[in-house]
């Protein structure tokens, strides 16, 4: 996980995700969360995605998790090394997830079991998919623990999880997330719901515990601070669908796509002097009626006619060839200005 | 936790006493007494009974002679059974009310939960839909209609299993009234135990359980279900208490020689200190099992834990 060196597209992605579209059947109609999205992961990886509240960030990934709600119906592809999610029974997918695979959820208030001891919370996860006796498991677990820096590691195993604060609460899930050294770690906005204080501990403790390379992680984040400064790349993400995509830091120095110009203009970023929010005018997407053409179009400041008519594809959008966005327009030359800057 | 325990008893112990006291004077402002037969007693025989039992006292000192005895574990004579004290009539009526009681709610606890479980798994589909509607008219027939006529079904028609007595407690007289006094509770039970297992499993740490990669039972029973049935536990309390210490339509129906039906014959004939004799150990079997109940909560849900 370090910021500075994009890697190449890996030729043997860890996750692959083709023409993906999950709807949600309810009483009222359809809601189309994810519409031919298309994304990779490489080994050892650090991708981030982005994108507003409802863009169809998290049930991307619970569909890759096998975690989708009942009412979901899924197309398209997810190859996670190798093997097509899509489908999956539960004997296949509970041979990949919480041992090749796993997920760091955003409430970690909510997101363990509450009688249960932490230790048992881990440990069965390491008798589960690992074999290990119960005195084995908990060794490992004790380790995993002091490598998430919790003080009284071995004393914690006992403690029940209304026992601890949410930040520790998060270092119990990223240690749970991390135990069975998985190829992949989707972590979904693992410190929203944490005090700003402990975010930053939260992100360096997950970005130290994945250095090694053998782990990839995606970073869900509403954050582009979080993301500029610990993903090698990023995906932008609309009404379900990729608006661009490309290396972190030189996407957010200067992004191609309208919308991405948008929430960089509209969240506060501590690398980035004076200047005020704007948030990006008109109401996000009705996924139960997405226009034909861009689903961006009613919202966007350089719309044109064929954005209502013609769907973009994406299409490289910088002279770097991982750098794409779906646009009809040209590009731009320079950063995007806040008011007043 | 021996704390816990102590200090719950000590706090149970002034409402028994208000319980005692108002059963008591209750009972006699009720007009009547024991000794109203179909013939008046001549008076001098009379007069001569209510000294025997201390009748003749003025109310408070009964009254305060019956709790003396009850702190030394005196239930006093029974008015109507002689030569039985209501000590004797309680320790031969509750082992059989309990063992009614304890096997109608094990069946209701094993069936409550399975079912309310099954349903909230299959919702919505034929199975969950039929369960629930049973479980409405398991909630809706009184077991006054249940009791007589599963007796006469399977007890007189089919001749299976007796239509009532005791028979020195054998299964076979055990099974129809279990069945009967578990029915309801089953219906209540399932019910709770659907909705708080569809909120459970819609919980994020059951989300989490299953992106752990754990075989769906385990996730159901490891994980789901202690928090689905926690809401349970505090109406199990009363219910379980009401089970133990006899249920009287049942045990009339069925001729069971438990304290339930001392309770209607001792109050019908106005005897006195058997009734109050079985409301002592109605409350304090609430008391009891109300505090296991606490307990099994503080078990089931570490947050609550004797606080
Ligand atoms: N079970 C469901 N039934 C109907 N709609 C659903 C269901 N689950 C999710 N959705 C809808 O799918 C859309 C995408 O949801 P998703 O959780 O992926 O958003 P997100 O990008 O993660 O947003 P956030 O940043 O708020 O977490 C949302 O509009 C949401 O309301
Ligand atoms: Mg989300």
């Amino acid at each position: 996980m370090t910021p500075s060196t994009p890697r190449p597209a890996d030729p043997a992605p860890v996750l692959a995700i083709e023409d993906l579209r999950i709807r949600f059947v309810t009483r009222d109609g359809a809601v189309r969360a994810v519409n031919g999205l298309s994304l990779s992961v490489g080994r050892g990886e650090t991708l981030g995605i982005v994108g507003e509240s409802g863009s169809g960030k998290s049930q991307t990934f619970l569909a890759a998790m096998g975690l989708l709600a009942r009412n979901a119906r899924v197309e398209g592809s997810i190859r996670f090394e190798g093997r097509e999610m899509i489908g999956a029974g539960p004997r296949a997918l509970n041979a990949v997830r919480g041992k090749r695979m796993t997920m760091i959820f955003q409430d970690p208030m909510t997101s363990l079991t509450p009688h249960m001891r932490i230790g048992r919370q881990l440990t069965e996860v390491l008798e589960h998919h690992e074999g290990l006796s119960r005195e084995a498991a908990r060794a490992r677990a004790v380790e995993m623990l002091e490598l998430a820096r919790i003080p009284d590691a071995r004393a914690r195993l006992a403690s029940y999880p209304h026992e601890f604060s949410g930040g520790m609460r998060q270092r119990v899930m990223i240690a749970l997330a991390l135990l069975t050294n998985p190829a992949l770690v989707i972590a979904d906005e693992p410190t929203t719901a944490l005090d700003v204080t402990v975010q930053a501990q939260i992100l360096a403790l997950l970005a130290r515990m994945t250095a090694s390379g053998e782990t990839s992680v995606i970073l869900i984040s509403h954050d582009l601070g979080v993301i500029a400064g610990l993903c090698d790349r990023v995906v932008v993400m609309y009404a379900g669908e990729v608006m661009e995509e490309g290396p972190a830091e030189a996407l957010f120095a200067n992004p191609q796509h309208p919308y991405t110009r948008g929430l960089l203009r509209s969240v506060p970023r501590l690398d980035r002097a004076g200047g005020d929010l704007v948030p990006i005018a008109g109401q996000p997407p009705d996924l139960e009626a997405l226009p034909p053409g861009c689903p961006f179009a009613p919202r966007c400041p350089h719309v044109f006619d064929r954005c209502h008519t013609e769907h973009p594809a994406l299409r490289p959008a910088a002279a770097v060839p991982s750098w794409r966005k779906a646009c009809h327009l040209d590009g731009f030359e320079t950063p995007p200005q806040r008011e007043g800057a | 936790m021996a704390a816990f325990v102590l200090r719950r008893l000590l706090i149970a112990l002034p409402t028994l006493f208000v319980i005692v006291t108002l059963a008591f004077f209750m009972m006699r402002i009720a007009p009547g007494g024991p000794f109203d037969g179909e013939r008046a007693l001549p008076p001098e025989i009379e007069a001569n009974l209510k000294a025997a039992y201390n009748l003749d006292a003025p109310l408070p000192e009964q009254y305060l002679r019956y709790l003396g005895g009850l702190l030394r574990g005196d239930f006093g004579p029974s008015f109507k059974t002689k030569d039985f004290t209501v000590a004797e009539l309680i320790l031969t009526g509750l082992p059989v009310s309990m063992k009614v009681g304890a096997g109608a709610l094990v069946l209701a606890l094993f069936f409550g939960v399975l079912l309310g479980t099954i349903g909230a798994l299959r919702q919505n589909s034929a199975i969950d839909h039929s369960v629930m509607s049973l479980a409405i008219i398991g909630i809706t027939i009184p077991t006054f209609v249940t009791a007589p006529v599963l007796s006469l079904v399977f007890g007189v028609y089919l001749g299976w299993l007796p239509a009532g007595g005791w028979h020195e407690g054998s299964l076979g007289a055990l099974i129809l009234p279990w069945i009967v006094l578990s029915l309801p509770l089953i219906a209540i039970i399932s019910r709770l135990t659907r909705t708080g297992m569809i909120e459970a499993l819609r919980s994020n740490f059951v989300r989490t359980a299953r992106a752990k990669g754990l075989p769906e039972p385990v996730v159901v029973i490891r994980h789901a279900l202690p928090a689905a049935i926690t809401p349970l536990v505090s109406y199990l309390g009363p219910a379980a208490a009401g089970l133990l210490t006899g249920s009287l339509i049942v045990e009339k129906i069925f001729a069971l020689p438990g304290i339930g039906r001392y309770f209607v014959d001792g109050a019908l004939a106005r005897d006195y200190t058997l009734v109050l004799g079985v409301v002592v150990v109605f409350a304090t079997a609430i008391v009891v099992l109300n505090l296991i109940a606490d307990i099994l909560y503080g078990l089931l849900d570490p947050r609550v834990r004797y606080s």
